[in-house]
């Protein structure tokens, strides 16, 4: 393998294997993360950025990030959504210093000028000086200052922004088939019941590829099947929108006999059944959708996992910061619907993910443990040939077919 | 009535709790609470805005044996020691025999792993807001409620802050 530096321009041979083998120095080189930003984040993509129900009233606002550019999150009056860049047109500060809250206005702090719920200037100190001295010329137009704005677009009560000019309707770019598994979700409204963030130090991309990875969950995952939560022998699939840029992971107890029938034997240290919960009522689970799964993990590119684990239900947020570091944002959430009941047991059911989740620390460690060993082999490659070299949609759980799938529109993204 | 005793069993319950956990006897873990209690670590900007989620939740004394045994048989996790740092111990109250305690903490995590080995990191900052409650004659946690302003996990969170 011979890779040139991934200049502006200059294509950078991929392994002929394809979609099979990763350059592992698409997790770190700068040259790539800083073209993500543009040719991803910033480019023809929607990038999820919060829940309506984080921004329910007029004046409500909400700070983040799309790849690693700061913007901010407005509701009108109207009851409509705004994006902006949280960058002063004046002289490029932050303007909204606050992770989230409610203000009809957004002003800078460094000079004053004021934007509206939309990000324009609507006022600027001293716009024509004072007793006729200084101030702004007079062909200065408060119009041509504006915060770059965002396109906005909802669905189901999570929210998405682009920086793109033109792009298709969000509900096209989520495809017919991820929308009918978001609808299981987000069919009714929600109610946020907190935060946990976690700090890794990998790239993003290695996050990406874990959650459509179906082949690591039994193994990685040692309480999972320890204490027979999910086992690789459960009924389950993966699906991929055309493009293969989302993916559906889900999974659901078969009958007993069956399942444990076809797990025995494999060598395979997690099924050891001998550890019982001291205190099972952690798994005490009421079943509440149509469709039940133990396990619906959705990853709509670039930056957003929806999960069901039992009765738990966050988003969780990619946020890249470096080329060896992401964000993860978990916003755990229920319904305004549920009762004292339900609702216990999602706050209990909370110890199941997040950064010490039961059943979801490990990705992080996982993600951690590549980076460490890539770092002085870029001309090496990951091999990713699980379930074999296809990009389908697979009715099994032990396919690496998300992960390539992931990876060729990646690559047509980002002309690799 | 804060007695001395009282307030010298209470620092003296704080000051086991954390060597307990730095000298990583985490099976004696459970023991420091009641037979009835509730452990939990809530991010600050839960408890900031009034939402319910915590990071860890243990509402029993099975939960927090669970959580002992996930830690040695199940997760997964880079090798580390803990050193707690805590201050500022207040008793601000006494209910019926149950004394509200109020304390800041500082968790450095120092790996262990092959790769990090002996780095230290300043990985928890924050505030205990404890329970205490007497059985048999030893003060126990009702309750343990660490507040973390480090709401942003290095890594992850598997041994208990």
């Amino acid at each position: 393998m011979d890779l040139a530096p991934a200049e502006q321009g200059v294509p950078t041979p991929w392994p002929v294997e394809g979609v099979c083998r990763i350059p592992y120095r698409a997790f770190f080189d700068p040259a790539i993360y800083a073209q993500e930003q543009e040719r991803i984040f910033r480019g023809h993509a929607w990038n999820y950025v919060g829940l309506e129900a984080e921004v329910p009233k007029a004046g409500d606002f909400k700070a983040t990030f799309v790849g690693d550019t700061p913007i901010v999150i407005t509701r009108n009056k109207e009851g409509g959504l705004h994006a902006f860049v949280n960058r002063c047109a004046h002289r490029g500060a932050i303007v909204c210093r606050e992770p989230r809250g409610n203000r009809l206005r957004h002003q800078c702090v460094y000079h004053q000028w004021t934007y509206d719920l939309q990000g324009n200037l609507v006022g600027v100190p001293f716009r024509t000086g004072i007793e006729g001295k200084g101030g702004y010329p007079p062909d200065f137009q408060p119009s041509e200052h504006s915060l770059r704005k965002l396109r906005v677009s909802t669905y189901g009560g999570l929210i998405f922004a682009s920086f793109a000019d033109t792009i298709e309707p969000l509900e096209t770019y989520l495809g017919p088939d991820m929308r009918q598994w978001l609808d299981r979700i987000f069919n009714r409204p929600l109610q946020v019941l907190g935060y946990a963030r976690q700090y890794i130090h990998a790239n993003w991309k290695l996050y990406a590829e874990n959650t459509r990875d179906p082949y690591h969950a039994s193994l990685l995952h040692l309480f999972h099947t320890t204490f027979g939560i999910y086992r690789s022998s459960m009924g389950g699939g993966v699906i991929m929108d055309n493009s293969k840029r989302h993916d559906m992971l889900r999974a659901y107890k078969r009958p007993e006999p069956q399942e444990t029938a076809a797990y025995r034997g494999k060598d395979i240290r997690t099924f050891q059944e001998q550890y019982t919960l001291a205190d099972p009522s952690l798994l005490t689970t009421r079943k509440e959708f149509e469709v039940e799964l133990t396990n619906h993990i959705q990853a709509i590119f670039p930056n957003l996992v929806v999960q069901q684990i039992q009765n738990t239900l966050a988003t969780r947020h990619i946020l890249p910061k470096k080329p060896d570091e992401f964000e993860l944002l978990f916003t755990f959430f229920g319904y305004e619907d549920d009762d004292a009941e339900l609702r216990a047991i999602r706050i209990k059911q909370a110890n199941l993910v997040g950064p010490a989740g039961y059943i979801s620390m490990e990705d992080g460690h996982a993600t951690e443990l590549v980076q460490q060993a890539i770092v002085r082999d870029q001309e090496a490659a990951s091999f990713i040939e699980f379930g074999g070299r296809g990009i389908e949609s697979e009715e099994n759980l032990l396919t690496e077919s998300g992960i390539r799938g992931f990876w060729k529109y990646y690559r047509e993204v980002m002309h690799l | 009535m804060v007695t001395p005793g009282v307030r010298q069993a209470i620092e003296d319950l704080i000051h086991t709790y954390v060597h307990c956990i730095d000298d990583n006897a985490l099976e004696d873990w459970p023991t420091l609470f009641a037979s009835q209690c509730l452990y939990k670590v809530v991010p600050r900007e839960n408890a900031d805005l009034n939402l319910p989620i915590a990071i860890m939740y243990c509402d029993s004394q099975g939960m927090l044996q669970d959580r002992v045994t996930a830690h040695r048989k199940a997760n997964l996790f880079a090798a580390h020691f803990y050193r707690h740092l805590v201050s500022s111990i207040r008793v601000t109250g006494e209910d019926e025999g149950v004394y509200a305690v109020r304390s800041n903490y500082v968790v450095f995590r120092t790996a262990a792993d092959a790769v990090q080995y002996g780095v230290t990191e300043i990985y928890s900052a924050g505030a205990y807001y404890d329970k205490v409650v007497f059985e048999n004659g030893a003060a126990k946690f009702r309750e343990k409620i660490v507040i973390t302003d480090t709401c942003k996990i290095s890594s992850l969170l598997v041994t208990p802050l």
